[in-house]
């Protein structure tokens, strides 16, 4: 049973990141129309962001919770301004093959000046050591992340759901030259919400790099996976998108333990069956 | 208070133009719909294009309204040039807009739908006012906005538009596939409106209706505006009309 409950608490860890990184998928794909294949790539860059804080200006992990997400996000926009923004209104395949070449270009800067290995980085010293729950041993920092993630996903669902910021981006989704012909600035806030997605992606990314450690590769190896899991959940839902995550990361939990050889796949063959029978995902709006 | 006074300023148009527009020329990609737009409103009027279908009418309010990408020619709005303006700079002069396809939004309800637009100057009606002018919506603030039947959605479209205190209203189409109760309340609406203070400038194909609304009428044809009379001239233009518009 033991080992249970430890595979269900992986499950778990690695569900925070699927939900984490879907859900800003879910929503640059809303505001943009791009599938943003360089998450992976700002997801790393956030776990870099957190390390160099670290290890050149000796600023804590709590600040890099903070600082991280409005670095790359402030990047991220960057790149919207410079690039993303003349794909407007084209095919999905230019956005696809422009962000994969910068997750390639990003990855490569990364992988030249510190190799394909792991840094380490320590969990802080608040949340070392574990819990007895009784039925298992709860590390403190893997309950944080699970916990954390969670609170960061309902505080963007909520933001997206229930305040007028959010009435805007989810009116934009739908039809944004009715809502600049409202007088909002549409462009801004097609800007802002780019920030947000990569910003949560760096988020993820500090929150990894105690468990996962600090590696050029880091984010390439997950978003895999995570697009598996956007595919099911289905791109129009936020809500769909949280809890596919954290859903798909718990049954991989359960798969490495009652059948280890097919916990590498099983996403991917949900991924196929949910395709077969509802091509728009569990929770998507048809296009 | 000053707000509250023009709010019940009476109807007559005060003779100031407030929009002008000239040689109004616009493009959908390759093609060139409007080929030398020339028209104007006052103050405090209710004009209407008239025109068949494909005429230019509603690609000339989506070019004053700044969402149409290639146009030239000149458009002045309260004596600002707003040809090269956004379609977000020009919301913010004051001018709101009510497209025919009614654009209610899906993933929002009611309420969210009507409280959309921010408010872009001082003066709009307060939602009381507009709950007595559309009672309907009252009931159904928590609906999904495209739930509601075809005339709600057209009342929720031009509630959503009274809030911003924007006082130059471009109505396109709004009666298009209503019951003929329904485009009575539509009547009664505009003509409060208009007792207001409001400018509004309307398209329609059903000239019934816009005869029992509008102060001047303008006729486009290919993208050009080819005559224009007033509502009192309007019994002497009938034969015109009646070739116009081919009814």
């Amino acid at each position: 049973m033991q080992a249970l409950y430890a595979q269900l608490l992986v499950g778990l860890i690695n569900g925070s990141f699927y939900a984490l990184l879907s859900l800003g998928l879910a929503v640059i794909f809303g505001m943009l129309n791009i599938i943003n294949f360089a998450h992976g790539a700002l997801y790393m860059m956030g776990a870099f962001v957190a390390y160099f804080l670290l290890n050149l200006g000796g600023i804590n992990y709590w600040w890099a919770l903070i600082i991280a997400p409005v670095v790359v996000g402030v990047f991220g926009m960057i790149l919207e301004r410079t690039m993303l923004q003349w794909l407007a209104g084209l095919d999905h395949l230019y956005g696809l093959l422009l962000t994969f070449g910068i997750a390639l270009i990003v990855q490569g800067v990364f992988q030249n000046y510190f190799g394909s290995s792991g840094l380490p980085y320590s969990i802080p010293d608040q949340l070392k050591g574990g819990v007895n729950l009784g039925f298992m041993f709860l590390p403190i920092y893997r309950g944080w992340v699970v916990i954390f993630s969670l609170v960061v996903c309902l505080a963007t669902w909520f933001l997206i759901e229930k305040t007028q910021l959010g009435a805007y981006l989810r009116a934009a989704t739908e039809n944004p030259t009715l809502v600049r012909a409202f007088g909002i600035n549409v462009p801004r806030m097609i800007t802002l919400t780019y920030g947000l997605g990569v910003g949560l992606a760096a988020l993820a990314g500090v929150l990894s790099a105690p468990i996962n450690q600090v590696r050029p590769l880091m984010g390439a190896d997950l978003i895999i996976v995570v697009f598996a899991v956007v595919v099911i959940g289905g791109m129009g839902s936020i809500m769909g998108s949280i809890i596919t995550g954290f859903a798909l990361g718990v049954i991989e939990g359960l798969t490495k333990y009652f059948y280890p050889e097919a916990s590498n796949t099983v996403v991917f063959v949900l991924m196929v069956v949910v395709l077969l029978v509802k091509p728009t995902g569990l929770t998507g709006r048809a296009a | 208070m000053a707000e509250a006074k023009l709010a019940e300023k009476p109807v007559a148009a005060t003779g100031a133009e407030v929009l002008t527009v000239k040689d109004l020329q616009a493009w959908y990609g390759e093609s060139h719909i409007l080929h030398g737009i020339n028209f104007n409103v006052k103050a405090g009027e209710v004009v209407t294009l008239l025109g068949r279908n494909g005429a230019g009418k509603t690609t000339t309010l989506k070019s004053i309204m700044g969402v149409i990408g290639k146009r030239s020619g000149s458009i002045r709005f309260d004596n600002k040039e707003i040809i090269r303006s956004t379609s977000d700079k020009i919301a913010r002069l004051g001018i709101a807009f009510c497209p025919e396809e009614r654009g209610i939004f899906s993933s929002l309800d009611v309420r969210e739908n009507l409280l959309l637009p921010p408010v872009v100057r001082p003066g709009g009606l307060p939602l009381d006012q507009i709950f007595t002018l559309f009672p309907n919506l009252k009931e159904r603030l928590t609906s999904q906005g495209t739930k509601l039947s075809g005339g709600e959605q057209q009342m929720l479209a031009i509630a959503r538009i009274l809030r911003t205190g924007a006082r130059f209203l471009m109505l396109d189409e709004p009666t298009e596939g209503l019951a003929p109760v329904i485009i009575q309340q539509i009547g009664h609406t505009i003509a409060r409106l208009k007792s207001q203070g409001f400018t509004i400038l309307l398209v329609e194909q059903n000239f019934r209706f816009a005869s029992t609304v509008a102060d001047r009428y303008y006729i486009v044809e290919h993208g050009k505006v080819i005559d224009g009379f007033a509502n009192s001239e309007l019994s002497a233009n009938m034969d015109k009309l009646h070739t116009y518009l081919g009814v």
